[in-house]
């Protein structure tokens, strides 16, 4: 018995320092990460969860996948993946996120929920349980060889994108006056109010921002999962919320860590997981975020205060 | 005078479970099913009412406690001989028991309270955000289990040959009988205790309450409920995991919410309302005639127009349909209105 264990503990190991399966964790972690800004922007400016980030992804994955069935160019696909998700951002943020932005934190949570659960059934009654298919960019997801192994492109290119992105995200919020704003809205949204920041603006701009990222990850994940059904991403932003709690959502970079965290540990259980035991990979991952919630409730990269509420 | 206001808070959503399940008497065999679901979904919202609504905390957890009172109560009920077939990894003990309708639903009942007291245990310790997603991940954890952990249960196949023994009455008898246990809790000790620590945690602190015992004490008798009801549904419809996951969850969240979470009479209006208007969209979805006009909606309509009815009363109206006030007579409002002034 123990030298099974021992030979599956070795096994394991083999599998998690295989460049392949790291390649690929830090593959899955970059979109988490880009996913996590999303989420966690919004929240720093507003102190609203976005349950229905997901379904942003969802309709971004959806256009692409009606552009591509039409043979749309993979540049217009992509133009209307973005002009989809961005309409839909503006359109919730002035119907749902402004008229609530006085009401609890719980409210807020409920009413993104009912959102999310509104998108998805359109989605259903719109293009039924089976989906649609895109096609447009799964050349992205065919191997190159490196060296000895081979790396899937679309692991790099998330990898690049993230890096990207998240460098830009960085200058704007601290080199140009709107993203003063938005760290100061984040920081102590009265009193940037009383200044002079506009928080009608400052909103707009982070929601429009988040839409930006949510069309971005919907591109990068329609190419591993080509098929667009109306769950499409449920289950990654689903773990994306809980590696951004986890990580602390009380500051950008905590919740960013946080989702990319959950995105490589999720990636390499997955990678290095024999197949009889990856079933339960959801169960060990939720396993591990209870966990940390119970230690650091605050968030695991957020320095503690003590376990005591403050009020 | 504080008797009878009691009494009215108390029966009122009594009256109208007896209402609904009196009227469900009077339909046809189709149409029954309706009124038993609508039944099942008062004892449920009310099970998660006890603990959100008194706390003030969301859970997106309670269905996983329904879910394991529906795995109790179905795998023990299932005739021995049919369980081999259907169940074949079972444990010994499960394979080798089956239980009658009432014990199975004690069982599932106590499966959920228990399952909920040791969820709460560590969990009840967190609050705000860090609780709702430590609830989502034990909701998460007890679906992967039961989707792939044969040996407690069907699996990813779907419950067969459970006892169908929930009928009009017993839907009826078990709403009532939660609706009883759920007023019983908030007029008591502890549940005055707990609405204190959600009105004002501070406030109760000081006066010695502790928030984390209140908690515990009220998820886990919001859990055996939740196990009850689960109960209660799958001695009625065979289901299988994934109708004891997301989409239920969301579903019940929002009658609560809809409903008004701060009020049992609020869970139980809500609970009644949307189950309503789900059969009314679930027969248009089939083609409905009304005097002579046959409306048809294509089908999916109905959590479209549930999820579209949520959002607009969580915009417009964030404390719900009954603004989770309890329910009250006018005239005896009045009275006491006058008798406080002098």
């Amino acid at each position: 018995m123990n030298e099974v264990l021992a030979s599956g503990l070795t096994d394991f190991l083999d599998d998690a320092v295989n460049l392949q399966v790291q390649v690929d964790a830090i593959g899955l972690g970059a979109i988490f990460a880009l996913m996590a800004v999303g989420i966690g922007l919004v929240f720093g400016v507003m102190r609203l969860v976005n349950f229905a980030y997901g379904q942003l992804i969802m309709a971004g994955a959806f256009a692409i996948a009606f552009a591509s069935e039409r043979g749309w160019p993979v540049a217009a696909a992509i133009a209307l993946c973005f002009a989809v998700v961005l309409t839909l951002s503006l359109a919730m943020e002035r119907v749902v996120f402004r008229p609530l932005r006085t009401q609890s934190a719980a409210v807020m949570l409920i009413a993104t929920f009912a959102v999310s659960f509104l998108l998805q059934s359109i989605a259903l009654l719109w293009f039924g349980p089976l989906g649609k298919t895109a096609t447009s960019l799964v050349q992205l997801n065919r191997p190159v060889s490196v060296g000895s192994v081979e790396i899937r492109k679309i692991a790099i290119v998330a990898i690049v994108t993230a890096v990207i992105c998240l460098t830009l995200l960085v200058l704007l919020l601290n080199r140009t006056s709107i993203g003063l704003h938005m760290r100061a809205a984040a920081i102590d949204s009265p009193t940037a109010r009383m200044l002079g920041v506009r928080a009608n603006m400052v909103s707009t701009v982070s929601v429009l921002i988040a839409g930006a990222l949510a069309a971005l990850v919907a591109v990068l994940l329609t190419v591993q999962y080509p098929t667009v059904t109306p769950t499409f991403a449920l289950q990654e932003t689903i773990l994306v919320l809980a590696g951004v709690v986890v990580g602390g959502m009380s500051r950008l970079l905590s919740a960013t860590l946080g989702g990319f965290l959950i995105g490589y540990v999720s990636g390499l259980l997955g990678g290095a997981l024999p197949s009889s035991q990856s079933q339960y990979l959801p169960s060990l991952l939720f396993g591990l975020v209870i966990l940390v919630l119970l230690l650091r409730p605050a968030g695991l990269f957020i320095r503690q205060r003590g376990l005591v509420e403050r009020v | 005078m504080r008797v009878g206001r009691a009494l009215v808070e108390l029966l009122a959503p009594v009256l109208l479970v007896v209402a609904a399940g009196i009227l469900g008497a009077f339909v046809s065999q189709a149409n029954e099913i309706y009124f038993i679901t609508a039944l099942i979904s008062v004892s449920t919202v009310v099970a998660i009412y006890v603990f959100v609504g008194n706390s003030g905390v969301l859970s997106f957890g309670h269905i996983s406690f329904f879910a394991v009172g529906v795995w109790a109560a179905g795998v023990l009920s299932i005739p021995e001989q049919e369980k081999p077939a259907t169940m074949p990894y079972l444990f010994d003990f499960l394979g080798s028991t089956t239980v009658g309708n009432v014990p199975s639903l004690l069982i599932a009942a106590a499966v959920g309270g228990v399952f909920a007291l040791l969820v709460g245990l560590p969990l009840m310790r967190l609050s705000g955000l860090a609780a709702g997603i430590a609830t989502f991940a034990v909701l998460g954890i007890t679906n992967n289990l039961l989707r792939y952990y044969e040996k407690i249960g069907p699996g990813l196949n779907t419950f067969s040959s459970v006892p169908e023994t929930t009928d009009l009455v017993q839907a009826t008898i078990g709403a009532v009988l939660v609706i009883a246990a759920a007023f019983a809790y908030q007029r008591s000790r502890l549940g005055r205790q707990l609405r204190a620590t959600r009105e004002d945690p501070a406030a109760a602190r000081a006066v010695g309450i502790s928030i984390y015992r209140q908690r515990i004490a009220s998820f886990a008798l919001s859990g055996f409920l939740a196990g009850f009801a689960g109960g209660l549904y799958i001695h009625f419809i065979p289901i299988n995991v994934d109708s004891v996951y997301l989409d239920l969850t969301f579903i019940t969240l929002a009658m609560l919410v809809i409903g008004g979470a701060t009020s049992l009479w609020g869970a139980v209006v809500g609970a009644l309302f949307v189950s309503a208007l789900d059969s009314v969209l679930a027969e248009m979805e089939d083609g409905l005639t009304v005097l002579g006009v046959t409306i048809d909606v294509p089908s999916g309509s109905r959590i479209v127009v549930v999820s579209a009815i949520m959002a607009l009363v969580v915009i417009v109206r964030p404390s719900g349909l009954t603004g989770g006030r309890e329910f009250a007579l006018p005239w005896l409002a009045r009275r006491r209105r006058t008798a406080e002034a002098k």
